[in-house]
């Protein structure tokens, strides 16, 4: 098992780094920055850093002013609010009007699982691929967002950045090197592709070793930039494995599962089973036994690649 | 500076009323757009593109420009005549207005049409934008750059939010304008054209909004009255508007819907209907004749 290492400090940290190194570089909070991680960038930069309140329409409308002015506004509250109380701010002015601003989507999935299904997000992901010229991002680990948000800084456009809440598993070193858009075979194999965005990267990876021991020789494709998905590779997968199993936080219905089922469906058909939340809210518990109990559980992923090999012609 | 020239408010007035013009002939001629709040709009409007507001329409994206954030975008029939006119493109592309392969969406889009600063339509967006720009602004200090006019402006770069009354009813407004007032945004100035109407009837009966001014005080903001078809008064509290320090200032512009066609004023189904020909046509005679009124 992985040692854990707490994701919102990685991306408070990230944060900061991106504030010396840009001055253009300005973070918004809509009052939770001591939940996000946020107020380490106020602690460093004061008057580069505005709290709205308990506002978040308005912080995204406000973060599209900086952007259209020249600022790199990093947007930040929880998840869900970003991508359904202020989704008509994210649509008009950032994806229609190219405002561009980096969405922070903090307590995404069920990582604010004490909170309940009001904080948790199940959707985000679904909500913010639908939208045109909206990049859609989520790291796995605590690596993999310092990695990753100074690519986010640079790229031209909006961008949802999903994070989550808690300590996580350290998949990677300093020898990580993700780029936007490209995603990353973590382990080979033939006979399935286990194809995992976020937390469920490392259930997958677990996932594999237990394959392997049945004789199951299944890849795992790290698919850390949902939008634009890494075609290339999923179809890859897809020639190569002859059957996919997506694992992500998220409702099965839009998401990475939803992304990877329109492709190969239309380039590639083969056996797809998606893993994730089926179609409903969870509720109010441990964060471990939300994700085993909502399907989620490394089982979850086994069982899925088993059926999908099976299902192989 | 309070005082402008007869001569000034006249020609502002006459552009007005010969904007208005324009916008009837672009509804009638697209049989789509929205009439009613161009009209109410239009003395506001050609007081800051042909007045007050610092722009260049060479060069729309200079960086220490004033913005003018329209966020009645449904009226932007009269945001395009005014920028066509003002020369950010020929007036000849306004007869394309919602037609097919048009820079003149049907509603403003930034990206397509020069000199508009946001994309507006879904409304309540202008002031917390606004807001944003006006904090970008005062982050580079608001120092006016060698291309800015003469001015006893404070601040190059000034932002300017034309808001609908209708469009008052979205929260998001008020989420803006508490983090304007919170930020001291002297640099942000909303004109609010208040005429009454909304899609489906009165303001005071879809969604009251009195005590007007009130609101806007409590809400920590500079407030300003004005005949909303007077253009002496628009001038006047403009100039008042700039010289507000820290806190951002609100015109409260009383206007009419419709204004300048008898048989559309104060009926909010001209708000987004088109003119049939014998409507355009008396309507047309109308504007005529009120052009004629100023030039006599």
């Amino acid at each position: 098992m992985a040692e854990l290492a707490p994701m919102r400090k990685a991306y408070g940290e990230a944060l900061v780094k991106l504030g010396h190194a840009n001055p253009d570089v300005v973070a918004l909070s809509a009052d939770v920055s001591n939940s996000d991680f946020s107020f380490m960038f106020q602690e460093a930069f004061p008057e580069r850093f505005f709290n709205v309140g308990i506002a978040e329409q308005a912080l995204v409308d406000v973060a599209a002013g900086l952007a259209y002015s020249g600022k790199i506004p990093f947007a930040n509250t929880f998840a869900i609010f970003l991508a359904t109380r202020a989704l008509e701010m994210v649509r008009t002015h950032l994806c229609y009007g190219e405002a561009n601003v980096k969405l922070m989507g903090a307590y995404a999935g069920l990582s604010d699982s004490f909170d309940g299904p009001t904080h948790h997000s199940i959707t985000d992901i679904a909500i913010m691929r639908s939208l045109p010229n909206m990049t859609v991002i989520v790291p796995s680990d605590p690596v993999a967002v310092a990695k990753l948000l100074p690519q986010v800084a640079a790229w031209q456009g909006p961008v949802y950045f999903r994070l989550n809440r808690n300590d996580v598993p350290v998949l990677f070193d300093e020898s990580y090197a993700p780029r936007i858009g490209q995603a990353i075979t973590l382990r080979p194999g033939n006979d399935v592709t286990l194809i995992a965005t976020g937390l469920m990267v490392s259930r997958s990876l677990e996932a594999a070793q237990v394959l392997a021991s049945e004789g199951i020789d299944a890849r795992v494709l790290e698919v850390h930039t949902i939008k634009p998905l890494d075609v290339d590779s999923i179809l890859q997968a897809a020639r190569e494995t002859g059957a996919l199993v997506t694992a992500e936080e998220h409702s099965i219905i839009g998401g990475l599962g939803g992304a990877v089922a329109e492709v190969a469906s239309e380039a590639y058909p083969v056996p797809i089973k998606r893993v994730g939340l089926n179609d409903r809210f969870a509720e109010t518990g441990p964060y471990q036994d939300l994700l085993d109990h909502y399907g989620m559980s490394v089982q979850a992923v086994i069982a899925a690649a088993r059926q999908a090999v099976a299902a192989k012609r | 500076m309070h005082y402008h020239s007869e001569e000034l408010v006249k020609d502002l007035s006459v552009k007005a009323q010969l904007f208005r013009i324009h916008v009837l002939k672009m509804v009638y001629n697209a049989q789509t757009g929205h009439i009613g709040g161009a009209f109410s709009v239009a003395e506001i409007v050609a007081s800051l593109y042909f007045h007050h507001l610092n722009v260049d329409p060479a060069h729309p994206d200079w960086i220490d420009r004033d913005r003018l954030l329209f966020s009645k975008g449904h009226a932007c029939a009269m945001l395009y005549t005014a920028l066509a006119y003002r020369g950010f493109f020929p007036v000849e592309e306004l007869a394309t207005f919602r037609q097919f392969n048009s820079r003149l969406q049907g509603h403003p889009d930034r990206l397509k049409t020069p000199g508009v600063e946001i994309c507006a339509g879904p409304l309540g967006h202008g002031i917390a934008i606004g807001a944003g720009m006006a904090l970008a602004q005062k982050m580079r200090g608001g120092k006016p750059s060698s291309l800015s006019a003469p001015s006893a402006r404070a601040s190059a770069g000034r932002v300017y939010v034309v808001l609908g009354d209708g469009e008052i009813d979205a929260g998001v407004i008020w989420e803006g304008a508490m983090t304007a007032a919170k930020y001291r945004l002297g640099n942000l100035t909303a004109i609010l054209d208040y005429n009454g109407i909304q899609q489906t009837g009165a303001t005071a009966d879809v969604m009251p909004t009195e005590p007007i001014a009130a609101k806007w005080e409590a809400f920590g903001w500079h407030v300003q009255e004005v005949h909303g078809h007077n253009v002496a008064e628009i001038l006047a509290a403009l100039d008042r508007a700039d010289e507000v320090h820290a806190r951002p200032s609100v015109i409260i512009a009383r206007t009419t819907k419709g204004k300048g066609v008898s048989f559309m004023e104060y009926d909010h189904r001209w708000h987004g209907m088109p003119p049939n020909r014998e409507q355009y046509e008396k309507a047309l005679a109308e504007l005529e004749a009120g052009v004629q009124a100023w030039q006599n």
